[in-house]
């Protein structure tokens, strides 16, 4: 028993911080904590997905967001359209991000460094430019949810609640998976590719074949999360569904905290997404808020790659052990 | 015959980087590989672990065809190798770099057997006390020793070494020909591209040259050292042409 929780330490860190951030409206009580939790947890969940392949096979994907509005989309239309319940529609929009995440991969994962990068926000630009031009999906006004999609959690109120906690569990749901590929022999080989692809194949590892999974790992949460998030916006359309700043802030959440570790993803959502509330309390800031997040990244590449939890990690052998 | 490379001609545009080689390798020997500097040898490497497609020819390992292969299928079917310039991958600790190879080599090993085969070949090459370190915080004569570690720990029919003695001081260098025999004691074949004569002269059953890509001579290390050709391919590198040709003074003073 000591010797699980000794070897899994890694995992109960992050667990409990999330779990931290859960409890907090749930003791206060109070519903503006709740939307403020809501989008921090958002975010971490969001980091730590990007973080399975940014982090883990080190391939920048500059257009993730994708997933989460292909998600989004999925999952509003089989919901208004077609009347699927939640439940369904959540899965299916991880399943459609996880198979369109599949088809990009095996395409667009041949292409190292900067190639990919660019390929990746060419996919989201190409979907946002689809969705608005495909009437059954609104076309560049989108859809909106019916409010009485809302009744089964009786009425908007619950449904917030529902939204609140659906996005708890795949926030738990992500941080293990992230850590349980960390610790496995297929996060190895990906961690190999990141540190030299071609050392890592003449070693066996099958690179394509790994990073097309990776991929995919990485894209089905955001996948749900769309559905999520916009049933609770009650509305969707291209701009909002893939918004490349968010993209962008992604890179910088995974960055900041610390690329390939489990927590890292955990800690820069939340540090960033706190520290950008009070950037948006104030009229100018609030207009260069992709500005700063700009210059932030740059300073992390520039002084600490490695991030706040990766600095740590290399500050100390006994951090090392308990901070995965 | 484990290897049978067979015509292999490399062209990168209007240089003919290896030129209608053949070489035929025996199941358990070390086959030395020598030549001057571009003169083919890590291509031919490079053709032969499917870094690259041969531009023609063939290469056949253990009976099967493996020229246009995938690297990673080559390394998988048992056929090793270490880089000329070493490759470590430096956030993963040296026992880490050694699991890759162990669970992606030859016998596809779970988590924890490939760090038991790990643990035992970095005992083997003499990194034991190193295990835990950052692979890139290796000195060079250790990153060499982590070359051999991932290829070894593969569990590899055969081994491909590309220059491992390079780099090494005389005392380093001692220590890693004990280890390359040990290895062949173990009953892997070995091709090894080595610069280091009398090395290369005092371990390989067999020696082939290259030069401008072309095999310009094959056989014993004694035949081998006294061949025209090969004198001539070494000329402008007076150093070498002696310890080439002195073959009984290496045997007697082995650094
Ligand atoms: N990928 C490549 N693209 C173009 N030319 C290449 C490539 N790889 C090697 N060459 C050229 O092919 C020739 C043979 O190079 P190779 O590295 O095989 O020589 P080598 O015998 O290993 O030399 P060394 O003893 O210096 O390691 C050289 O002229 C080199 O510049
Ligand atoms: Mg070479």
């Amino acid at each position: 028993m000591m010797d699980f929780l000794k070897r899994t330490v890694g995992l109960w860190i992050p667990l409990l911080v999330v779990a931290g951030i859960a409890a907090y409206p749930l003791i206060t009580g109070s519903d503006s904590n709740r939307e403020a939790m809501f989008s921090i947890l958002l975010a971490i969940a969001l980091a730590s997905s990007l973080n399975i392949l940014l982090g883990y096979t080190g391939y920048v994907s500059f257009g993730h967001i994708v997933f989460f509005g292909i998600g989004g989309y999925a999952g509003l239309y089989v919901m208004t359209v077609l009347g699927w319940n939640i439940w369904f529609a959540v899965l299916l929009g991880a399943t459609v991000a996880g198979l369109i995440a599949y088809l990009l991969g095996s395409a667009i994962l041949r292409l190292r460094g900067g190639y990919f990068a660019l390929a990746t926000i060419g996919v989201n630009e190409a979907m946002r430019a689809l969705t608005g031009n495909i009437d059954a999906l609104g076309g560049p006004i989108g859809m909106d949810v019916n409010f009485s999609l809302y009744k089964p959690f009786g009425g908007p109120g619950g449904m917030l609640q529902f939204v609140f906690w659906s996005v708890v569990a795949l926030t738990v749901l992500v941080i293990i998976i992230s850590f349980v590929v960390k610790k496995s022999k297929f996060g190895l080989g990906l961690q190999a590719i990141r540190e030299d692809e071609d050392a890592a194949e003449d070693m066996g590892v099958v690179a394509p074949r790994a990073k097309t999974w990776a991929y995919v790992l990485s894209a089905i949460i955001p996948g749900a999360l769309g559905v999520l998030f916009f049933f609770k916006n009650g509305h969707i359309e291209p701009g909002e569904a893939f918004r490349l700043a968010l993209s962008i802030e992604m890179i910088v959440w995974v960055m900041l905290g610390g690329i390939g570790t489990v927590l890292g993803p955990v800690v820069g959502a939340g540090l960033y997404q706190e520290t950008r509330k009070l950037l948006l309390t104030n009229a100018y800031l609030k207009n260069i808020q992709l500005a700063v997040a700009g210059a932030l990244l740059l300073a992390i590449v520039l002084f600490v790659p490695a991030g706040i939890v990766g600095w740590l990690r290399s500050r100390n052998a006994r951090l090392r052990k308990v901070l995965e | 015959m484990i290897l049978t490379v067979d015509h292999v001609t490399k062209r990168f545009g209007g240089l003919t980087a290896v030129d209608d080689v053949s070489v035929e390798l025996e199941e358990g020997m070390i086959l030395g590989l020598i030549g001057p500097n571009g003169a083919g040898k890590t291509t031919l490497f490079n053709c032969i672990t499917g870094v690259y497609p041969p531009t023609s020819g063939s290469v056949v390992f253990r009976g099967k065809e493996i020229a246009g292969s995938k690297a990673y299928t080559v390394a998988r079917m048992g056929l090793a190798r270490t880089h000329q310039i070493v490759r470590p991958l430096n956030d993963l600790t040296v026992r880490e770099n050694v699991i890759v190879g162990a669970c992606y080599g030859r016998e596809n090993l779970g988590l924890r057997d490939g760090a038991k085969v790990a643990d035992e070949v970095l005992e083997f090459v003499g990194l034991a006390s190193r295990t835990e370190e950052l692979a890139g915080k290796l000195n060079v004569a250790q990153k060499k020793r982590l070359e051999l570690a991932r290829a070894l720990a593969a569990r590899p029919h055969m081994l491909l070494l590309d220059e491992v003695l390079a780099g090494l001081n005389t005392a380093e260098v001692t220590g890693m020909l004990d280890t390359i025999r040990a290895i062949r004691e173990g009953g892997v074949t070995i091709l090894m591209i080595e610069h280091i004569m009398h090395a290369v002269m005092n371990l390989s059953d067999r020696i082939i040259v290259l030069d401008y890509g072309k095999l310009i001579a094959e056989g014993a290390p004694e035949a081998v050292a006294q061949d025209e050709r090969v004198i001539e391919a070494y000329l402008g590198d007076p150093d070498i042409i002696e310890e080439v040709t002195d073959v009984d003074a290496i045997e007697e003073d082995p650094t």
